[in-house]
C-alpha cells in the first residue's frame, strides 16, 4: 500500500490548540498523514487522543476557544484548505468532504423531518428546488437501504431506530457524492448486528460513489473489517501508521500493542481482557519525553527525556518509538507502580 | 370608526386564526414553522384562545359602532348604576359613564399597546439574544454587559424618565417605549438557549454539511431555542396591560378621559367595597386576555416540539 502520487488529502504538522483556563490544551499536536482517492484509512486511539479534533480541523469546524495554529497545512484535491475564504470552505463541506457523527440522535436536528434534513444539503449546495431536493432525499434514503423511504422521509429523528438514523446521516453525507467521507465513530452507538450492516453499507457506497473514507474509531475490529491502512493516535500525535495487515501482524509501537491486546478475540481462553494501565493524560499537560512513557511496559530513561521522532520501520510503516533504534529494549519489565 | 384600529387589532389576530386553520391541509414536509401551525390547529384549546382574542380585538376595533354610549358620556341620572340596570348592562362609574362602553373602547388601547409592544420587544429580544448567543466571545460579553446595565434600571422608572423628558404621550410613543424596555428578559433567555444549542452536535453537523451561519441559526438553532421566548412573550402581554394601568395612574401613558382597561381599574380605586363592578369587570377582562395569550403560547411551545409526536 504505497502512497499514491497525488494524495486526495494531505495533512502536515496540523496543530489545533484550545486556550482554556487550565492552560493551552494541545489536542492535536503536529499530526501529518495523507489519504489517497478511494482509499479507506482508519484513525484509531482512545477517547481524548485527538481523533475527533483532527477530523473537525480538516473541515475547519474548530470554534473558540480552539484554533488551528499557524503553519498547519491541510491540502485537499490540490487546494490549500487553510487559505480558503470561509465561503469557499463552506462549499467544500457537505459537498466534496462530508462527515458523519457518532450519535445520529444528537447529530440530527430534532425539529426537522429527516427528509427535510437530507433535502437541505441539495438545497444549500445545488440550490435545488424544494420538490427536487425532496425527491433526491427520498432517493438517497432508498440508496442507503431504508425501507419505505417516501414515508420515512416524513418522520422525525426520534421516530426512527438507531440504525435507521445512522443510515439517514449517511444519506445526508452522500447527497453530493463527496470525494472524502469522514466517519467519526459511525458504529459505536449501534448494536453489533447493526454495526456490521452499516459497515457493509459504507463499503458498498464507497464503491458506488468512488470516495475515500477516513474512519475514526477506537474499535480495531471495525478497522480490520474495512480499512486498508491504519493511523494510530495517542496524546495528540500520530504514533504509528501501517497497512492494516502489517499492523495486526507486527505492531511496533507499545501503545498499538496494548490496543491489540485489549481486543476481545474468539477462541482465546482468557479470564480477563488485557488493559493498558492508566488513562490518556489531560491535553494541557502532555508528559515530557515520550507521551506514552508513564503507561509503557518497556519505557526506559531515554523515553522520559527525549521526545521520539517518527521512525521508519518499513516501506509504509512508521512508529514514534525509540524501540526502533533500540529493539533489544522490548522486554517486559514489572508493570509500573500505579496508585 | 378609523380604519387604522381595524388594521392594528383585527388583522393580526385574524391572520393568526386563518393561518392556523388554513395550514391544516398543507404539505407535511414544508419545514418546522409550517408544522408548528399544523399542530396548533389540532390543539383545540389554543385555537379557541385565538378565536377569543380575535373576538376581543374585533369588538374593540368596532367599539364606536357597537357601544351604546360614547366612552366619556356622563349619564347624570345613573351615577354608580349597578350592573344589569335597565340602561347600563355593566353599570356605570362615579361620573355616570357606561362601563361596558368604556371597556369596549378601552380594549383598543390596551390590546393594541400590548400586542404591538410585545411583538416589538420579542423581535428585538430574539434578534439581540440570538446574535449574542450565536457569535459568543467578545461580542457576547459586550452585548450582555450592556444588557445587564439596562436591566439594572427598574422598568417603571425608566419609562417615567423617558416620558418626562420626551413629553410625548401618544399611543405610538407608548408602544415604542413599552416595546423597547420589555425585551431584556426575553433576550437573556434566547441567548442562553442559543449558546447552549450552538455546540450541540446537530448544529455542528449542519455546519459540516456546508450550511451558512444564517441558515444554521435560523433553521437549526432558533426552532430549538424559542420555547422560553414564546412563553415569556405570552406573559409579557399581561405585564404590559398592567404596567400601562400603573403608568396611567401616575399621569403618564393613556390620558383620561380616553379609557384603557388599566385606567378604568385605576379610576375605581378606593371604592371597591360598594362599587365592586368598576374594578371586577376590567380585571376579569385582563385576566381572560392574559389567559388566552398564555394558552396560545403554551400551544405554540408544544407545537414546536416534535418530540411529542408518537414513535412509529
Amino acid at each position: 500500500m504505497t502512497p499514491p502520487t497525488t494524495p486526495l488529502l494531505s495533512i502536515a504538522d496540523l496543530r489545533t490548540y484550545f486556550r482554556t483556563d487550565e492552560g493551552i490544551a494541545r489536542a492535536v499536536d503536529g499530526v501529518s498523514f495523507h489519504i489517497g482517492a478511494r482509499e479507506t484509512v482508519g484513525l484509531v486511539g482512545e477517547s481524548g487522543c485527538g481523533k475527533s479534533v483532527t477530523s473537525l480541523s480538516i473541515l475547519r469546524l474548530i470554534t473558540r476557544p480552539g484554533r488551528i495554529e499557524e503553519g498547519s497545512r491541510i491540502e485537499f484535491d490540490g487546494r490549500d484548505l487553510m487559505a480558503l475564504p470561509d465561503g469557499e470552505m463552506r462549499r467544500i463541506r457537505g459537498n466534496r468532504i462530508s462527515m458523519i457523527f457518532q450519535e445520529p440522535m444528537s447529530a440530527l436536528n430534532p425539529v426537522f423531518t429527516v427528509g427535510d434534513q437530507i433535502a437541505e444539503v441539495a438545497r444549500v449546495h445545488d440550490g435545488a428546488s424544494r420538490r427536487d431536493a425532496w425527491a433526491r432525499a427520498v432517493e438517497m434514503m432508498r440508496v442507503t437501504g431504508i425501507a419505505d423511504p417516501a414515508d420515512r422521509a416524513h418522520q422525525y429523528p426520534h421516530q426512527l431506530s438507531g440504525g435507521m438514523r445512522q443510515r439517514v446521516m449517511i444519506a445526508m453525507a452522500l447527497v453530493m457524492s463527496p470525494a472524502l467521507l469522514i466517519a467519526d465513530e459511525p458504529t459505536t452507538a449501534l448494536d453489533v448486528t447493526i454495526q456490521a450492516q452499516i459497515l457493509e453499507l459504507l463499503a458498498e457506497l464507497q464503491g458506488r460513489v468512488g470516495m475515500a473514507i477516513l474512519l475514526i474509531t477506537h474499535d480495531l475490529g471495525v478497522i480490520a473489517e474495512v480499512a486498508s491502512r491504519v493511523i494510530v493516535m495517542y496524546a495528540g500525535e500520530v504514533v504509528e501508521e501501517a497497512p492494516v495487515g502489517e499492523l495486526f501482524a507486527a505492531a511496533h509501537h507499545p501503545y498499538t500493542e496494548g490496543l491489540l491486546a485489549a481486543m476481545p478475540r474468539l477462541g482465546r481462553e482468557r479470564d480477563r481482557l488485557a488493559v493498558i494501565p492508566g488513562t490518556v493524560p489531560p491535553p494541557t499537560r502532555w508528559p515530557a519525553g515520550c507521551r506514552f512513557h508513564d503507561r509503557c511496559p518497556y519505557a526506559w530513561q531515554r523515553c522520559v527525556e527525549e521526545h521520539p521522532p517518527i521512525y521508519r520501520i518499513g516501506p509504509a510503516h512508521v512508529s514514534r518509538c525509540h524501540l526502533a533504534e533500540e529493539p533489544e529494549r522490548r522486554v517486559q519489565r514489572a508493570p509500573p507502580e500505579r496508585e | 370608526m378609523r380604519p387604522s384600529w381595524v388594521a392594528i387589532l383585527v388583522l393580526p389576530s385574524a391572520a393568526l386564526v386563518v393561518a392556523i386553520r388554513a395550514s391544516a391541509n398543507s404539505a407535511a414536509h414544508a419545514g418546522p414553522w409550517r408544522r408548528v401551525l399544523e399542530r396548533l390547529t389540532r390543539d383545540r384549546a389554543s385555537l379557541a384562545a385565538a378565536w377569543f382574542v380575535l373576538a376581543l380585538c374585533a369588538i374593540a376595533a368596532l367599539a364606536p359602532r357597537l357601544a351604546l354610549y360614547a366612552p366619556d358620556y356622563q349619564d347624570a341620572d345613573a351615577l354608580n348604576a349597578h350592573p344589569l340596570s335597565p340602561t347600563h348592562a355593566l353599570g356605570t362609574d362615579l361620573l355616570g359613564r357606561d362601563l361596558l362602553s368604556r371597556l369596549m373602547h378601552g380594549g383598543r388601547v390596551s390590546l393594541a399597546v400590548a400586542m404591538l409592544s410585545v411583538l416589538l420587544s420579542t423581535t428585538v429580544g430574539v434578534v439581540y439574544g440570538a446574535t449574542a448567543g450565536f457569535y459568543g466571545g467578545r461580542v457576547d460579553s459586550i452585548m450582555m454587559r450592556t444588557l445587564d446595565a439596562a436591566i439594572s434600571v427598574p422598568r417603571v422608572l425608566l419609562l417615567l424618565a423617558v416620558f418626562a423628558l420626551w413629553g410625548h404621550q401618544s399611543i405610538t410613543a407608548l408602544v415604542l417605549l413599552m416595546g423597547l424596555t420589555g425585551w431584556f428578559g426575553i433576550s437573556r433567555q434566547v441567548r442562553a438557549q442559543v449558546s447552549a444549542a450552538r455546540p450541540r452536535e446537530y448544529a455542528v453537523a449542519a455546519r459540516a454539511l456546508g450550511a451558512p451561519d444564517a441558515r444554521v441559526l435560523w433553521r437549526h438553532i432558533l426552532p430549538n431555542a424559542l420555547s422560553p421566548a414564546i412563553v415569556a412573550a405570552s406573559l409579557g402581554i399581561g405585564n404590559v396591560i398592567i404596567l400601562e394601568a400603573g403608568l396611567s395612574y401616575l399621569g403618564f401613558g393613556v390620558q383620561p378621559p380616553r379609557p384603557s382597561w388599566g385606567n378604568i381599574i385605576q379610576d375605581s380605586g378606593g371604592v371597591l367595597s360598594p362599587f365592586w363592578w368598576m374594578a371586577i369587570f376590567p380585571g376579569a377582562l385582563i385576566v381572560a386576555t392574559v389567559l388566552a395569550f398564555n394558552m396560545i403560547g403554551d400551544g405554540l411551545r408544544d407545537a414546536m416540539d416534535p418530540r411529542q409526536l408518537p414513535r412509529s
